[in-house]
């Protein structure tokens, strides 16, 4: 294999088991959840990305050709990593509704979505939704 | 060169992985051990395409797609149960 192909794939497997190790350090230390979702939301995900485009690199190294299964892992890890951070905050503010109080204002006559129920909508036809010729 | 990266990037998420079993075991509340279980998948993930850039071998890739789903599913899964009290309604 190529010499910079082989620093480059060692320089990928540092940097993310680095921030891997970062991210659980960052969910034990932190004081409460909301922060410390921060650590795996943000730091794993660019650890276990980090590694894989390790795995990508070696083996077009190896075999010559690019393979697309890393970007799939990856993709499918990158636009999952926010919505399970999202579903764990909504349902930690749904179990401990004294913190209702500490949320900044939305600066709307409705208040957080997860909370309140959503707006009426107006009467007049919205001129987007018309059919157009 | 490969070989040194790999003992470091072992060590590190294998710690990683101890880290986030402290904060399951730990963990005040039900939400802190789901997201310690799914800090847990994330880095299972890492493990195993780490060892199959060890093995040269790509036959793992399947099984960390499989681990990614499960682990979001299961994710999913448990904060609707917490919201809901049901999973699929």
């Amino acid at each position: 294999m190529d010499f910079v192909l082989e620093v480059l794939v060692s320089i990928l497997i540092v940097v993310g088991g680095f921030f891997a190790l970062v991210g659980s350090i960052g969910l034990v230390k932190l004081p409460d959840l909301l922060t410390r979702l921060h650590g795996p939301t943000k730091a794993t995900t660019l650890g276990v990305g980090g590694a894989l485009a390790a795995s990508m690199v070696y083996f077009f190294g190896l075999e010559g050709e690019l393979s697309i299964h890393e970007v799939l892992i990856t993709g499918f890890l990158f636009l999952t990593a926010p919505v399970s951070a999202h579903f764990i905050a909504k349902a930690h503010l749904h179990q401990h509704v004294e913190l209702r109080q500490g949320l900044p204002l939305t600066g709307r006559p409705q208040g957080w979505s997860t909370f309140d129920a959503p707006p009426e909508p107006d009467e007049e036809p919205q001129p987007d939704q018309s059919p157009r010729g | 060169m490969i070989e040194y990266a790999l003992v470091f990037g072992f060590s590190a998420v294998s710690l990683a992985v101890l880290l986030n079993l402290w904060r399951l075991v730990r963990g005040p509340t039900v939400m802190d051990r789901v997201l310690a279980v799914d800090t847990m998948v994330i880095n299972t993930i890492a493990l195993i395409i780490l060892f199959g850039i060890q093995q040269r071998t790509t036959v793992f890739f399947e099984t960390a797609l499989l681990f990614a789903m499960f682990g979001f599913i299961s994710t999913v899964a448990y904060c609707r149960f917490v919201l809901r009290g049901d999973v699929i309604e």
